[in-house]
């Protein structure tokens, strides 16, 4: 018997394939992602550090009054604050607050931004409409003024901080996932599954969201540093997570008062948190270049 | 054209009816204690306490607290629990300051984008092009607060940039002009803080916008019939891709206004933004509902201006 399907004889790299080889050429992309790797081997061991609390390389919370306000030298690699607290400890044990924030208020969002755009995407016509108005609404709030109230009036705590980021910065997600389910709702496999007579909740689950997957990810991605600079502006206000623990915005609000003589307890964290910002947004920046699918064409 | 702004009013008002209701339940919804007090202090007593919840309507069920909010702030009557001073009168105070700083940034925000963008895109995908693109994202990433204090040290000893407050204290201009220059000399480095932000993400827009324009068959045409590169550049694609400098008034508004807060607390701005820090510090349940409402608006009203203009500027766009 003769097999009437021939073997192709050149596998089609699958969209992808094509998406993982655009983001390994993308050289920034890589160096970015290398860079948000760092961080987060840094806040996971420093994290187990402290909570085995083994001191290395010194004690974040030790205070050493003959010491403060040290300049950068052999022993306080940083300097040291207005206690005699080792900057450098400080902030790598800061880094997982940083990066906690920033992954779980993303993560809040998007469940919130996915199920909600998701609704209106799929059900269309007047919930929709008043989704979406909703959804406008939210956006015409300044959205640190509106984390600031929310978090001050439940009181400042990581727990708090994360579910109010969350819960303030969906609505980009929830325009996204929505306008990419207005246009596949329309495909013809969504109508054949409609057509089987398969259930809506299986059809935004198991067709829909993984076809709308790619941009969902880049949102997420470039989520991440405007959680981890909305934390920082609140730690710097007073409202973060609060001292003893070290986070680089309180660092910083400490030290602001010694800013004419120790401009070490400034700087330092202040590039930490850009450069871990400016890590989560070139890697965010890369993806979505890479799974653009506009820029085949070209 | 009527038409359109009457029916843009009316989804205006719609969406002003959701602003109020995400404003007041904010404040109303967040467990914690509604009394500025806190809710266990030894030092308060029972009475005083049912006293204030009696004035401040807490003692009612939620949506009559709604209504009783909504109409204090439309007919001037809410006032600020620390003072006791009439909300609005103490916003509507507030607000040149926040005009001129937000102006400002928005500004310096859509004219530094528009240079930035265009000069990407001129040279997309070449060595200055990825140079401005990733310090883009170096400018979107830098918190402002930062910025601030690095460059008060600096303008502090080494220059004569003032950096608190609206005017100089204790000089008397001769003229309103004096006046004027000495007012924009003083906004001049929070608004420029501000905009830094914005500037990044506009030129991404611009960038973009300018790169698509130029796959447009009229920019082929053009070049088909032997324009200069220039004058296909300025004269043909820029003028087709300023959409995204009026869609930034929009969306440019709220994380300015947002990260105005922290930027007027630095350099002891009196805009809403401190206003708002204020409140939040002092627990002024009826000052944060009613900033929240009116900053949130003035969005709204930034929104159909930019609608507005939309079709002003660009003949494609037609409004029903």
């Amino acid at each position: 018997m003769i097999t009437t399907t021939p073997e192709p004889l050149e596998v089609a790299a699958s969209p992808m394939e094509r998406s993982l080889r655009r983001f390994r050429a993308n050289k920034i992309g890589l160096c970015a992602l290398g860079m948000v790797g760092l961080l987060a081997v840094i806040a996971v061991a420093f994290f187990v550090l402290d909570v085995l609390g083994i001191p290395w390389p010194m004690d974040p919370d030790a205070t050493n009054l003959e010491r403060k306000l040290l300049p950068p030298d052999s022993v306080n690699w940083l300097g040291t604050d207005n206690l005699g607290r080792d900057v450098f400890s400080r902030l790598l044990n800061g880094a997982y607050i940083s990066l906690t924030v920033g992954f779980v208020a993303v993560f809040v969002s998007l469940f919130i931004g996915v199920t909600v755009g998701a609704v209106a995407g799929y059900f269309g016509k007047w919930v929709d409409n008043l989704i979406m108005r909703f959804v406008d609404a939210i956006m015409c709030f300044p959205t640190f003024f509106l984390i600031l109230t929310a978090v001050a009036l439940v009181g400042p705590s990581i727990f708090n901080i994360i579910i109010v980021i969350g819960l303030v910065s969906w609505t980009g997600t929830a325009r996204l996932v929505r306008a990419e389910f207005l246009t596949l709702r329309e495909s013809a496999y969504v109508q054949a599954a409609r057509t089987l007579g398969q259930r809506g909740p299986k059809i935004i689950f198991r067709h829909m969201l993984p076809n709308a997957a790619a941009p969902i990810l880049v949102t997420a991605v470039l989520g991440v540093p405007e959680a981890i600079l909305a934390e920082a502006g609140l730690s710097f206000l007073g409202f973060g997570v609060q001292p003893p623990q070290a986070t680089w915005g309180n660092i910083i609000a400490d030290g602001k008062t010694y800013i004419l003589d120790a401009w070490w307890l400034i700087l330092f964290p202040g590039l930490a948190i850009l450069i871990a910002a400016l890590s989560f947004y070139l890697t965010g920046d890369a993806l979505r270049q890479a799974v653009e699918t506009r820029s085949e064409r070209q | 054209m009527t038409v359109f702004i009457i029916r843009r009013l009316l989804a205006s008002v719609v969406l002003l009816f959701f602003i109020s209701l995400i404003s007041f339940f904010i404040i109303t919804l967040t467990p914690g204690s509604p009394y500025p007090w806190g809710e266990l202090n030894p030092k308060v007593s029972e009475d005083v306490k049912r006293i204030f919840r009696e004035k401040f309507h807490l003692d009612k069920p939620l949506h009559e607290q709604y209504g009783f909010i909504m109409r204090d702030l439309f007919t001037g009557e809410l006032r600020s629990i620390k003072d006791e001073r009439p909300v609005l009168a103490k916003i509507a105070e507030r607000l040149p300051a926040t005009l001129a700083l937000n102006l400002g940034a928005l500004a310096l925000s859509l004219s530094f984008g528009l240079l930035l963008g265009v000069y990407g895109a001129r040279h997309a995908g070449r060595p200055p092009d990825v140079i401005t693109s990733v310090l883009a994202f170096v400018f979107i990433a830098l918190p402002g607060f930062w910025v601030s204090y690095l460059l008060a040290i600096g303008l502090v000893n080494y220059g004569a940039v003032p950096i608190l407050g609206t005017h100089t204290i204790g000089v008397t201009f001769s003229n309103g002009l004096e006046v004027f220059l000495d007012r924009w000399w003083h906004v001049m480095l929070p608004a420029s803080i501000l905009a830094i932000g914005g500037v990044a993400v506009q030129s991404r827009f611009i960038r973009a916008s300018m790169i698509e324009t130029l796959r447009e068959d009229y920019i082929r045409t053009a070049r088909a019939k032997g324009l200069d590169e220039n004058a296909v550049f300025y004269r043909h694609a820029l003028r087709n891709s300023v959409r995204p400098l009026i869609t930034g008034i929009g969306m440019l508004l709220p994380a300015l206004i947002g990260g105005a807060v922290i930027i007027e607390n630095i350099f002891a701005y009196p805009g809403m933004g401190r206003l708002g820090y204020e409140a939040v510090l002092e627990r002024d349940y009826p000052t944060l509902v009613a900033l929240n409402f009116v900053t949130a608006a003035l969005v709204l009203l930034g929104n159909l201006l930019a609608d507005v203009l939309y079709a002003v500027v660009d003949p494609r766009v037609r409004l029903e």
